[in-house]
């Protein structure tokens, strides 16, 4: 093993582990604060991931940007979603396994109706950075690698200043912890939950932008990601985002490893074989609370 | 009614549809009906787990796999009759589901939902990599035309499936009925409260995922002989994740009857909407369905008859 070659593929899994926080600070915030089993998640992502390519095809617009004019929309569905989900399934306090079979459905549907409208064919982006890269001797830096691991990690920075700086951003860790408590203090859990819920979804927007800068995308890419977005949550501890940015950073690394020295088509195993291992081991996580 | 007498009646309902289909004279009844029969099979041993036990396995189609793969690597290796290839692949499915329990079942409602679409993910890159059975380029499995005494391949194959999905049947009716079953609902409704009670609950939740993922192995195992070309990504298709999900959340999951309307009902839609519209259309119903139900109906097609029939009573 050269030395460039480790120091490359350890650089390259960095970057990727930016990438992948932005991918699972959502589920971080749904599944680990909140308790929402969100498999569609990923879904999602991949629906930012085509809004993203349609605009940049007819307006030539950076992804990126795209990603953040859709936010506040991204955030809507979410409220959306959680109010159907919220008066179907927590308020009748049914039990989790509908909810599940909810999100599972809702995953499949997204999927199904990307493939309906846009087929099955890989789709890209075009920008002016993706084809560059910066070069450090024998190290080098992709732009199309770099760019959306520096705005992951800036979005990962505002959230956590978001989450506890700010009243609104306490009160959702709080509603976690105690929802009665947090009556008491004057806030009504539900409006938080949809809040935080709005949030997780409205990631997707950015995730998805980068995701297609990233990779050609194809409808059903996304379920890759959902062993990922899980692997990385359980891994760095659930609800707690620095705890999400190193599980990220760790299986962006293996995953690299695994792509260099054994060939990309064992990679998506490592994601879930890291999963099961967590799961079956040490289900506290990294981080864990 | 007891187990034995059921099973007869399942046995000529079986009979009778089998002669009914070939009464139709018509190759293609025989091709759709194999279809809605596995969807009868994997909605029946998914609600062995998911509907009795309450644990979601979205890693249906990993199992399905599994049983059809076993088929192939026989078929290159040592060709074997398909009923004994049943057996195998049962035998292999069950072995790996029980392992599933072992890794996964300390783990309660989400992470044992997550995990096992995780082990799917794991067990299609292994077949991916493995070159024996074919890899990513998938395997062409050469069927004989005919068959000693029923002729037609094909109504072999529907006569299997019709068998399995009568053993299924009769099997999740007779566990729903006995001290087994009764261990798998206190499981479902309280678990803690059925441990504290003397429930083995461990060792319930292993026979449950066993005997879910040997059924499952079981109705993949002539797949790979019904297709004619069998590749990872048809074999692990998400489709059969949803519809071991979908049937018998739709059809009712507390009884043996609700996978089976939910797979007859369903499996039949889909038919139809493959010939007439188009086969991404048939699977958008599905997720369509499956949410609608969920937030509408969400004790299923049965929970639906079942207050009704209350109503008019009171």
């Amino acid at each position: 093993m050269s030395v460039d070659l480790f120091i490359n593929a350890l650089i390259a899994g960095l970057l990727l582990g930016g990438f992948y926080a932005a991918v699972t600070v959502g589920i971080s915030i749904s599944f680990g604060i909140l308790d929402i089993v969100n498999i569609a998640h990923p879904g999602f992502i991949i629906l930012g991931s085509y809004i993203a390519y349609i605009v940049n095809d007819r307006l030539g617009i950076d992804p990126i940007l795209t990603g953040i004019i859709v936010l506040p929309a991204f955030y809507a569905l979410g409220a959306v979603i959680y109010q159907i989900y919220y008066a179907s399934f927590e308020k009748r306090g049914q039990d989790p396994l509908r909810g599940l079979a909810f999100f599972f459905g809702l995953l499949f549907i997204t999927e199904v109706v990307l493939i309906l409208v846009f087929g099955v064919d890989y789709r890209y982006v075009k920008a002016g950075y993706i084809d560059q890269s910066i070069n450090f001797g024998f190290v080098n830096l992709p732009l199309r690698m770099l760019i959306p691991c520096l705005i992951s990690l800036l979005m990962l920075a505002l959230l956590q200043l978001f989450l506890t700086k700010t009243f609104i951003g306490r009160a959702i860790m709080a509603v976690a912890q105690d929802q009665l408590a947090l009556q008491l203090m004057a806030a009504d859990p539900v409006r938080i939950k949809r809040i935080a819920f709005a949030i997780s979804i409205a990631t997707c927007a950015m995730a998805g932008a980068f995701l297609i800068i990233i990779q050609p995308v194809e409808p059903s890419v996304g379920r890759e990601y959902i062993g990922r977005v899980f692997a990385i949550c359980v891994l760095g501890g659930l609800g707690s985002l620095p705890g999400t940015l190193i599980g990220a950073m760790l299986l962006g690394v293996v995953e690299s490893f695994t792509a260099t020295f054994y060939g990309p088509s064992w990679a998506p195993a490592v994601a879930f074989g890291l999963l099961l291992l967590t799961l079956a081991f040490r289900p506290a996580g990294i981080l864990g609370r | 009614m007891r187990s034995w007498l059921f099973f007869l009646i399942a046995c000529v309902v079986g009979a009778v549809v089998f002669f009914a289909t070939r009464m139709l004279g018509n190759e293609y009844y025989f091709f759709a009906g194999y279809t809605v029969l596995q969807f009868i099979v994997l909605a029946t041993a998914w609600n062995i787990l998911g509907g009795y036990t309450g644990y979601v396995n979205f890693g249906s189609a990993a199992f399905f796999a599994v049983g059809a793969y076993t088929s192939v690597f026989f078929h290159k290796a040592y060709p074997l009759p398909i009923p004994v290839l049943i057996l195998i692949s049962g035998a292999v499915a069950g072995i790996i589901g029980l392992g599933m329990g072992y890794l996964t079942l300390r783990l309660r409602g989400a992470f044992f939902a997550i995990a096992t679409l995780a082990l799917a993910v794991v067990l299609q890159t292994l077949i991916v990599n493995w070159d024996f059975v074919g890899g990513s380029r998938g395997a062409y499995i050469i069927r004989p035309r005919e068959i000693a005494v029923i002729g037609n391949y094909v109504q072999y194959l529907f006569l299997l499936m019709l068998g399995l999905s009568v053993i299924s049947l009769t099997a999740a009716r007779m566990i729903e009925r006995s001290r087994l079953g009764f261990g798998f609902a206190s499981i479902r409704d309280d678990e803690l409260a059925a441990e504290a009670s003397g429930v083995p609950t461990l060792k319930l939740k292993l026979i449950a995922t066993t005997l879910s993922g040997a059924l499952m192995g079981m109705a993949g195992a002539p797949f790979p002989y019904y297709i004619g070309y069998l590749e990872p990504a048809s074999a692990f298709g998400l489709q059969y994740a949803v519809n071991s999900i979908a049937m018998p959340m739709i059809g009712g999951t507390t009884s043996w009857l609700g996978p089976l309307i939910g797979a007859v009902l369903l499996g039949t839609l889909q038919q139809w909407a493959t010939v007439n519209i188009s086969s991404a259309v048939n699977l958008l119903l599905v997720g369509v369905l499956l949410v609608m139900f969920v937030i509408i109906a969400p004790k299923g097609i049965l929970g639906l008859i079942e207050s009704r029939a209350r109503r008019k009573k009171s």
